[in-house]
């Protein structure tokens, strides 16, 4: 294995720039590596001007997403190895505007992730002291979609929300599922009016690549089918017992 | 009105090509399974065009049969067959995606959930088979 490999790296600055351009530099490749590790040695040795986030180093906090050969990843959890000999292109996420170099503007995917209401909705409160039970099971049918650490690839990979921007997009559409699906909520029809719009579950032609790229396995693309499948009997329920579809 | 407090940054948005579903494999598989609609939508004429014939008296279907073995006929049903087949499997597995079917505790794994659907394409396919080879 040779011992250094090429990156080239998306540069924008918002106050110099009309356009992205690119910049190359030589990093060492160690086996341990991965491209976070790589981005932290141009800034700290190379090149401290270079801007991207990132914070736990550990697949949690889900905030170094990043293009990587034009695919959406976790910089933390992608090895410079598997690019060897290289070179290897990291880019902004596709599909959101670009603040700075790598970093992207992602105040769109925090409205919408609001809109879904993602959150346990009860029509009444129970009194603070008092619990609410859930079966092993009860929770299995949820804990997939739950997994969800906002890291946002899916939109990165997702062509319908880059055509279109107003399509709500995988996550806050599974996150959505998530809570419709939690034994302790009773918020399924707060949600239902927002997300069985145009712009929601509709807009999703399944074209898969949301679930291909999640790094924790939610498969947004199996929540939207689901949730597509709950609304369609929702509206043939309303059509048969118009008056008792509630 | 735009609030002079709101931080609004210089941004700089990629447009998407017109070409993207060249970009990757997944996205070009992608508009070929949608594509894929078309032939199944050609493969329902050319079934009603047949009844039709059988319908018109045996002149009529031997001249459909002579017009389907046309070396372009004969070409575009050939990629149509492909294209069907695509279409049904793609479709078949989609079923796990939308239905999660629970047996007891456990969730029945994809291949169970898809599987009826091929059972059933075979059955009909076989019997299918039977009705015209039967003579």
């Amino acid at each position: 294995m040779a011992n250094r490999i090429t990156l080239e790296v998306t540069r924008f600055n918002p106050a110099r720039d009309e356009k992205p351009t690119l910049d190359t530099y030589e990093v060492p490749l160690r086996k341990e590596w991965v491209v976070l590790d790589a981005l932290n040695y141009i800034k700290d040795h190379l090149d401290g001007g270079l801007s991207f986030r990132w914070s736990c180093r550990m697949g949690v906090c889900g905030s170094c997403g990043m293009m990587v050969n034009e695919v959406p990843k976790l910089t933390c959890a992608t090895f410079l190895s598997d690019y060897a000999p290289g070179p290897v292109r990291v880019a902004p996420m596709k599909n959101f505007p670009v603040l700075r170099d790598l970093v992207v503007d992602t105040s769109d995917f925090l409205l919408k992730l609001a809109k879904s209401k993602p959150w346990i909705i009860r029509k009444v409160e129970k009194p603070l002291d008092e619990e609410y039970f859930q079966t092993p099971e009860q929770m299995d049918a949820y804990k997939q979609f739950s997994m969800c650490i906002n890291c946002m690839l899916c939109y990165a990979a997702c062509p319908v929300y880059g055509l279109d921007p107003l399509f709500s997009g995988p996550a806050a559409l599974a996150l959505a599922q998530r809570y419709n699906m939690d034994s302790r909520d009773e918020g399924a029809s707060d949600r239902f009016d927002i997300l069985s719009q145009h712009d929601g579950i509709w807009g999703c032609t399944f074209v898969g690549e949301c679930t291909q790229v999640c790094p924790k396995n939610v498969d947004p693309a199996g929540a939207i089918q689901q949730y597509k499948l709950a609304a369609t009997m929702e509206w043939l329920k309303a059509l048969v017992l118009p008056r008792g579809a509630e | 009105m735009i609030n002079p407090t709101e931080y609004l940054p210089k941004t700089y948005r990629v447009r998407m090509s017109t070409y993207w579903w060249l970009a990757r494999w997944p996205y070009l598989k992608f508009i070929l399974r949608e594509g894929s609609s078309v032939f199944v939508a050609w493969a329902a004429v050319i079934t009603l065009l047949a009844i039709r014939a059988l319908q018109r008296g045996p002149a009529a279907y031997a001249q459909f049969e002579a017009w389907l073995r046309t070396p372009v006929l004969l070409t575009i049903n050939g990629i149509s067959f492909f294209f069907v087949l695509f279409h049904a499997v793609t479709w078949f597995n989609l079923a796990p995606k939308a239905m999660v079917i629970r047996l007891g505790k456990k969730r029945l794994p994809n291949a169970v959930v898809s599987a009826p659907n091929y059972v059933a394409w075979l059955i009909i396919s076989a019997a299918l088979t039977w009705v015209l080879l039967r003579g």
